[in-house]
């Protein structure tokens, strides 16, 4: 069994409306300083096999379910 | 093809909820809807090719959860993939409202700019800029297009409801230019965004930032259609907004009427 997270972010240069809305919301609440925030979405997988087919099936995943090329970039990181 | 003939597959799965406002729109135009879920297509209950129509509803197939839309596409493509390429082919037609124009989206059939159906998503419909579930009534005005409602469309400002928290258009931004300028080429772009003069204007009158304020849009064909508006909700009296005000216009009859026509005259 192979341990794999899949990290799920908007390429650069897209605008992320969520992340932008927890930027103003931290300025509201006074906190100063914040001058980006970033969100990703993290997915967490054990696979069967060896983590060459892991990483293989996990990529699989991210193109035909987890992002989508216009605006997503993915990264597999196998345990 | 008479109208009465006119078989239409309203297809769903679970958190799919505009079938029966969608149902009821289209028997009353003397058509002949039914609701099927994806299961019978895949189980062969039911057959892709007795329609002439395949219309995708609104709603939150599978939650939502992922993206909007891209559970219900995955399945479609890992399933009854080859049968739909081929009612494409046959250039019968598919719809897709609100949820239904993201699964079309997600499944690589929409914008559909350069190829029938593209492997990877040519677009996106991303979250809205505002970052905010839009439900309210907005002010459309249509392109010159190749989608089969363009004539049946009025050429002023109309307004249709919409109700979606993943609405903003999106081309990949390296060839953005290139392929929004094909899709105008091509007639694809069937409505845009305007305020009540039809201006087009940012938000709040483009409700959810889509580039170029495209609200509604079909493949190179004409035959595969995607929209952000609900048609099934402006299409009685009793749901027009402005009927009371003496505008007894219910854009959402066009769009249908536009459609059926088209399968009359072709099938």
């Amino acid at each position: 069994m192979v341990k794999v997270k899949i990290y799920i972010e908007y390429k650069e240069g897209v605008e992320d409306p969520e992340a932008l809305t927890v930027k103003k919301s931290l300025s509201l609440l006074g906190f100063e300083g914040i001058n980006s925030v970033k969100i990703s979405k993290v997915y967490e997988m054990e696979i069967e096999g060896n983590k060459n087919s892991a990483r293989k099936k996990a990529v699989e995943i991210c193109e035909k379910l987890l992002a989508n090329p216009v605006i997503h970039r993915y990264e597999v990181n196998v345990d | 093809m008479k109208t009465e003939d006119i078989r239409i597959a309203l297809l769903r799965i679970e958190g799919t909820n505009c079938e029966d406002e969608s149902l009821n729109a289209l028997k009353s135009m003397g058509a002949r809807p039914e609701h099927v879920h994806l299961n019978e297509l895949i189980r062969k209950k039911r057959n892709l090719e007795d329609y002439q129509m395949l219309f995708i509803p609104g709603g939150f197939s599978a939650g939502d959860y992922i993206r909007a839309g891209i559970i219900f596409a995955a399945r479609i493509k890992a399933t009854i993939k080859n049968d739909l390429l081929k009612f494409i082919e046959d250039e019968k037609i598919v719809l897709g409202v609100c949820n239904g124009f993201q699964v079309l989206t997600e499944l690589g059939i929409l914008p559909g700019i350069e190829n029938l159906w593209e492997e990877h998503p040519g677009a996106v419909l991303a979250p809205n800029i505002s970052n905010k579930f839009e439900c309210r009534w907005i002010y459309l005005k249509k392109e010159r297009s190749v989608c089969p409602f363009n004539e049946t469309l009025p050429d002023k400002v109309f307004s249709m409801p919409i109700a979606h928290a993943e609405g903003r258009f999106m081309l990949p931004e390296n060839r953005e230019k290139y392929l929004l300028e094909k899709m105008i080429d091509n007639g694809q772009i069937a409505f845009r965004y305007v305020d009540r003069e039809g201006n087009f204007e940012g938000y709040p009158w483009n409700p959810n930032g889509s580039l170029y304020n495209i609200a509604g849009l079909c493949n190179m064909t004409g035959n595969v259609i995607g929209m952000m508006p609900h048609p099934e909700r402006a299409f009685f009296d009793f749901q027009n907004l402005e009927f009371w005000r003496g505008n007894s216009e219910t854009p959402g009859r066009y769009i249908f009427e536009g459609i059926l026509k088209h399968i009359s005259r072709k099938f």
